[in-house]
């Protein structure tokens, strides 16, 4: 099953933190290309894709930060309405819960990145159906 | 293995006798020759001859910490300035610290204490003692360095410098003993990780002297794991000559405080009578061998018990139990009595914990908890991080009956200082 790593970063909710998780990440020469952030009370979660992801990595564990990898699917649906529907109808009737979900429209191709328990199960499912899921590689080619 | 035998075994009577001599001396000094207690006990209609036993130790005036300021600097000398070879003093966060002088005859068994101490641990001349202590007018450093030399280890001052360099000391003198805060010891552990260090196969430490900060069980646990060595707890206040009053031998099962030392008592700190051994309440210290500076029923406002039993290393001076908070740490929160220990014990019961959290009261009695998180028990998942929050703020609960809040941290992200952490900020105004 096709699958991308995101990487995970715990920051401390206040002011000057994603700045300062960037910076790392830049003077490393990691570039991004895609990113959330979740708050939560005090605490936050950044979640990056980055074209070096052991260097990213290996960087900011050397400063103290609190890095983890997570596993998310990134699935290609049609560029027109109902693409969210079909994905998360299909994940419900099999219950699967969409833990994150996060999506997006590049040069007309629309991407969903989705984080589940059961990813394996999710996977081959959504490949079942006829949906694409994309590699790390052709998510950073995008 | 002992350091005097002779002295640690004294059989109680023999022990009691001993104390009763060096009280009625003590008294006989402080008579003569310091004001503040001629007057205290002129007040009470006491003389020395007043006091025929040990039990009338209980007639004697306390001796507090405000008195000790009060009199700041010069008011407890018992002898003339110029005997006097080492001042320390303590602390002092708010205003004017408390002064404590030592004459060359206290430096000296001040550090036969801590030999003794050091010892009754399984310490020896062999070791490498690296004191991460800070020197200086804290007592943690000097008079610990003092007593590790005295029993002729390579001592090795550290004080309290950079992890760095700790770090260097270590591993280029093959370090076997620190003498270290319980809060630092936490810290650098976190820096070891970083460094991708395993204290247990890459360093030599095998055994750890904690204090000057009370800390639980599950702390001494949590170090001994990490490094691979023995924790020994050991208490002492500078007033009393800092480091080396009371200190665990190789039974881990209590502090053993040297009573041919001091006279020791427990008393209910609300009504000041004393209390019968195996009772938890306020330590109260009589020095009976401090010649610069004798002080008379010290309240230490820490709250411990005595253990009754003798212990099974053959040392009869009794143990006192771990200190389960000073009575100033006290946080009183809507009307209940917390400790900071008890939250500590709480927290560090969940292995997602990490090395340090912090204490905060404010506004009207609402409490924060900040807790570092351990990096290893971070897996990206919100969710997760959410439930951790619940299961602390519901454990919280149980034991301190107020349901405080959580705020979970980056690990390294709560300020650890060179010296005693500081683990409580009450930003209530009342």
């Amino acid at each position: 099953m096709r699958a991308v790593n995101l990487l995970a970063v715990f920051v401390e909710n206040k002011p000057g933190q994603t700045a300062r998780i960037a910076r790392l990440l830049s003077e490393a020469g990691v570039n991004l290309s895609w990113l959330t952030i979740a708050n939560s009370g005090s605490f936050g979660v950044m979640r990056f894709l980055v074209d070096q992801r052991d260097t990213a990595v290996r960087t900011l564990k050397d400063k103290g930060v609190m890095v983890s990898l997570v596993e998310a699917l990134a699935v290609e649906v049609p560029d027109k309405p109902g693409s969210l529907q079909a994905v998360a109808d299909l994940l419900g009737r099999n219950n699967i819960n969409l833990d994150n979900c996060s999506g997006f429209v590049v040069h007309n191709r629309a991407v969903l990145i989705i984080e589940v328990h059961q990813i394996a199960q999710a996977g081959a499912i959504l490949e079942q159906q006829g949906f694409r899921l994309l590699d790390q590689d052709e998510m950073l080619r995008l | 293995m002992f350091w005097d035998q002779e002295s640690e075994t004294l059989a109680r009577p023999t022990l009691e006798h001993l104390q009763m001599k060096l009280l009625r001396e003590t008294l006989e000094r402080v008579a003569q020759r310091v004001p503040f207690y001629q007057q205290r006990l002129a007040e009470l209609g006491l003389k020395p001859e007043s006091i025929k036993s040990l039990a009338d130790v209980r007639r004697l005036p306390f001796t507090t910490g405000a008195d000790l300021r009060a009199i700041y600097p010069n008011g407890l000398l018992a002898v003339d300035r110029t005997e006097a070879v080492r001042l320390h003093t303590s602390s002092g966060t708010t205003g004017k610290p408390k002064a404590i002088f030592f004459s060359r005859k206290d430096v000296d068994n001040a550090a036969e204490l801590i030999a003794r101490s050091l010892v009754s641990a399984g310490i020896s001349r062999a070791d490498v003692f690296q004191n991460m202590m800070s020197y200086g007018l804290f007592t943690g450093g000097l008079v610990m360095h003092y007593g590790a030399e005295k029993v002729g280890c390579l001592v090795i001052p550290a004080g309290p410098g950079t992890s760095e360099r700790q770090l260097m000391l270590m591993q280029d003198f093959q370090t076997t003993v620190v003498h270290i805060l319980p809060s630092y010891a936490l810290y650098f552990a976190s820096f070891l990780e970083q460094k991708g260090i395993d204290p247990r196969k890459d360093l030599t430490v095998r055994k750890a002297f904690v204090g000057a900060e009370p800390h639980t069980e599950e702390t001494r646990r949590c170090i001994e794991r990490i490094f691979g060595c023995d924790v020994y707890n050991s208490y002492g206040l500078t007033e009393l000559n800092g480091p080396g009053v009371a200190c665990e031998c190789e039974c881990k099962a209590g502090m053993h405080l040297w009573e041919d030392n001091y006279i020791l008592e427990i008393i209910n700190p609300a009504t000041g009578e004393p209390l019968p051994d195996g009772q938890t309440g306020e330590l109260v210290l009589t020095t009976l061998k401090r010649e610069a500076m004798p002080i008379l029923r010290y309240r230490t406002r820490d709250i411990t018990s005595i253990v009754p039993e003798p212990c099974d290393c053959g040392r009869t001076h009794r143990r006192l139990v771990r200190f389960t908070g000073r009575s100033d740490d006290m946080l009183i929160i809507r009307g209940v009595n917390v400790f900071p220990q008890q939250i500590e014990r709480v927290l560090m019961s969940f292995p997602q914990m990490g090395r340090n959290y912090l204490i905060i009261v404010e506004g009207l009695d609402d409490l924060t908890i900040k807790v570092e998180l351990a990096p290893a028990a971070f897996d990206g998942q919100v969710d997760h991080l959410e439930a951790l929050r619940q299961q602390m703020i519901e454990k919280l609960r149980a034991e301190i009956w107020i349901r405080p809040k959580v705020d979970l941290v980056p690990a390294g992200s709560l300020p650890v200082g060179q010296g005693k952490a500081k683990r409580v900020i009450d930003k209530r105004s009342l």
